[in-house]
């Protein structure tokens, strides 16, 4: 078994990495050479091979080829786990187009277009696998504070429900991950976040809701219930909020 | 501009606001967002070693680099923990050369402060077991040094409590280890002198030795305690399923900060006396693992808030064997006759001096012990032990200082002269700086 990690730059991803026992690893990754450090500490505890590889997601045009790329460069693999994302500044990004298309195309465009072509690989190699798809409680509903984010991520867990929807009846296994505040560099220089997990703890939620194959995920569990009372105040009180 | 946190040392005083860059990737190592930087580890220096306004955390650069189980070389980041090192080395057959008393300091941190260990007499501290360093240097240029490549910038750093640049990562030499335990004989003794002897007769055979002392004891019984020796246990030794089981996680807490009325003479006289007496016989031996015998103190999680929100010092000196006796005897009198309330008090023996050029380690003996803070009028006092210790030839432990002046630090290190030299040398806008560099006059 190998996964493929996305994004494993990511305090996220690599703490999911540490949890997933008995895979060999595909890091892709830009810069990829700096994971050199965790591949070696990865070898070295558990024995496991693991294969470092370019990906950026803005690349659109390489994302077709990149499953093979992976397949030859890093070997066969059975589970997709994206973690990439991108937050960058609301407020900045409003009057800023290139700040808008970064948002909109790492978390919705970039991950979209790699995830179909990799559904498609894994599909097409008719083995048991999975795709684990992070997302953002922020995608649940808009707010003025990061609802460019939010489209960009609420977009990518409609596109995992319909491509779920898709794999249902072969044995890829497509797992949604809402995660609430997580205590991360893409978070670190924010003020007023409340109830932060850690990597840790959110990594841990994955990982048994993948071997549970559960479809969607909020993690840490109560941001399910904290979302969905969110969901339900009406637009017209909604909308006047400084949320 | 980052968000600023509270940091402390380990014994909660002085507290500082400070933004704290949490370095992820080599690259994070850099002096160049913040006009001064500190290196910190795990924050388990006790003073004000590891606090500045603006520190780079080094806890996210915890992995292992490489391994050679020829030769039990290991390369890791800084940010591995003495912990995290025993995971992998114990079920390999290896241990840390040299440990500090607790399990969680970093690499780095270790190295910065030149650590020692209860086997100093025998293997000297970390130093001697350091391969090579790899360092981030102020003006962002990576380089290697060793006691052969660089051994300026070498024995500036280890003992350098982080003033001369980031320690990305260090080759180890661990050592080979047949079990996970240790025997352990423990002597009784009836006071000071005795303490002393028995550390001068068997100094010599053992490799791990450290006095626990009955610090509320005066008069003929001042210093009397139990003396622990240890050895690695042979294989043959262990009639257990498993030769090399490693710890569990440490399941008591302090949640809250003691009242400062908790920990009275009257509690410590009885914690004193029921550790003093808990064993019957004058000495006894024992195989225990090396989770109880090196890290006792971290079986409590937080154990620090036991001495109250205004924290403590830990005092810990060195002064050298001639005349030391007498001086360790005067210091520990005065000590125990203010009635101070030192849960853990610790004497033990020293090897000599390495090259390392604020290196702590002297060939004597080394007294350490904890200072609550609770009234003001304990600074003076202190000053004066320290002006008795000047006098000895001693010195203060800089990781453990908070209070030291700049005056009697001049005294007690005589290569600090060097030390600025090479520090000018690799860094000669100070970009690396502490609360602790600042107050003794190094920065
Ligand atoms: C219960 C207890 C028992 C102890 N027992 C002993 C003992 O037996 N022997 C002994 O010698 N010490 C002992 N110590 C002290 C401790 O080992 C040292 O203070 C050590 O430096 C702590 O490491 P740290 O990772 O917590 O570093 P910190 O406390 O965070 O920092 C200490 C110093 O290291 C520097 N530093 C940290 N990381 C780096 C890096 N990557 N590059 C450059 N500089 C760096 C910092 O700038 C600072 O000057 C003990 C401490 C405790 C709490
Ligand atoms: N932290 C939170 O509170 C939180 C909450 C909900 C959801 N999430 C989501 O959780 C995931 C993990 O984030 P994190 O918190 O671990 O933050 P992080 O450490 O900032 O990770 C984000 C990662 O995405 C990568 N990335 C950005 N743009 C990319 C691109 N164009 N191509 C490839 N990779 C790119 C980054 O790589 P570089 O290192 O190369 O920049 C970085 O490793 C993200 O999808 C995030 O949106 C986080």
């Amino acid at each position: 078994m190998r996964a493929l990690v996305l994004g494993a730059k990511s305090a996220i991803a690599q703490a999911i990495v540490e949890r997933l026992d008995g895979y060999d690893f595909a890091l892709a990754a830009r810069d990829s050479e700096e994971l050199a450090p965790f591949a070696a500490d990865l070898r070295l505890k558990r024995s496991c091979a693991v294969e470092l590889i370019e990906f950026d997601a803005l690349d659109t045009d390489a994302l077709e080829r990149f499953p093979h790329k992976v397949h030859d460069q890093c070997g066969p693999f059975d589970l997709v786990v994206l973690v990439f994302g991108y937050l960058g500044d609301q407020r900045a990004a409003e009057r800023d187009t290139t700040a808008m298309a970064r948002s909109l195309n790492v978390n919705f465009t970039g991950a979209a277009i790699a995830l179909s072509h990799l559904a498609n690989y894994l599909e097409e190699s008719g083995k048991a696998g999975g795709i684990i798809g992070i997302c953002s409680v922020a995608g649940d509903r808009g707010r003025q504070s990061n609802y460019l984010y939010g489209a960009a991520k609420g977009g990518l867990a409609i596109f995992l429900q319909g491509l779920r929807n898709r794999l249902a009846s072969t044995p890829v296994h497509v797992l949604t991950v809402k995660p609430g505040f997580v205590d991360t560099p893409m978070t670190q220089d924010l003020d007023g976040l409340f109830l932060v997990a850690s990597p840790a703890k959110v990594a841990d939620d994955i990982v048994r809701a993948y071997k549970k194959k559960k479809d969607v995920l909020y993690t840490p569990f109560f941001w399910r219930w904290i979302m969905l009372i969110i969901k339900l105040v009406p637009e017209r009180v909604f909308k006047k909020l400084k949320l | 501009m980052a968000k600023k946190t509270t940091t402390s040392g380990w014994g909660l005083y002085p507290r500082v606001d400070a933004s704290v860059r949490r370095a992820h990737y080599r690259r994070d190592l850099r002096t160049d967002d913040e006009t001064s930087v500190l290196p910190q580890g795990s924050c388990r220096s006790y003073g004000d070693a590891c606090l500045h306004d603006h520190v780079v955390s080094t806890l996210p650069l915890k992995h292992l680099l490489d391994f050679d189980p020829e030769q039990g070389l290991l390369r890791a980041e800084a940010g591995v923990t003495i912990e995290d090192l025993i995971r992998f080395a114990v079920p390999r057959g290896f241990f840390p050369p040299v440990t500090p008393g607790t399990k969680f300091p970093t690499l780095g941190g270790c190295i910065a402060a030149d650590v020692h260990g209860k086997n100093h007499h025998a293997d000297g501290s970390i130093a001697g077991f350091v391969e090579d360093l790899e360092m981030v240097l102020a003006d962002g240029s990576q380089v290697h040094c060793s006691r052969h490549r660089l051994p300026d910038l070498f024995w500036a750093t280890l003992g350098g409590m982080g003033l001369t640049g980031f320690v990305y990562a260090a080759t180890l030499r661990l050592k080979k280890i047949s079990s996970a335990y240790i025997q352990q004989r423990s002597i009784k003794t009836a006071n000071f002198a005795e303490t002393c002897r028995i550390f001068a007769e068997t100094q010599q055979q053992c490799t791990y030795s450290v006095a626990w002392i009955d610090s509320l004891k005066k008069g003929r019984q001042l210093g009397r305690g139990l003396i622990l020796l240890g050895e690695h246990a042979p294989a043959d030794q262990i009639k257990k399923k498993e030769l090399f089981p490693l710890h569990a996680g440490s399941r008591l807490d302090v949640p809250f900060f003691f009242p400062d009325f908790a920990l009275n003479t009257w509690s410590m006289r009885a914690f004193n006396t029921l550790y003093y007496h808990h064993q019957w016989s004058h000495s006894s031996t024992t195989t225990i693992h090396y989770n109880p015998y090196f890290y006792p103190l971290d079986m409590v999680h937080r154990w620090n808030r036991i001495y109250g929100r205004k924290g403590f010092l830990q005092y810990q000196v060195v002064v050298p064997f001639a005349d030391g006796e007498e001086i360790m005897a005067d210091v520990l009198g005065r000590i125990v006759h203010r009635g101070i309330p030192s849960l853990l008090t610790v004497l033990k023996t020293l090897g000599p001096a390495n090259e390392g050029l604020l290196s702590f380690p002297i060939a004597g003996y080394t007294l350490a012990l904890d200072i609550p803070f609770r009234n003001t009028d304990i600074m003076p006092f202190l000053r004066e032990l320290n002006k008795s210790i000047v006098d000895a030839k001693g010195r203060v432990y800089l990781a453990k200082d908070a209070i030291l002046e700049k005056e009697d630090f001049a005294a007690m290190y005589p290569k600090l002269e060097e030390f600025k030299r090479v520090k000018r040398l690799y860094d000669p806008e100070h970009r690396f700086r502490s609360r602790q560099s600042d107050r003794l006059g190094i920065t």
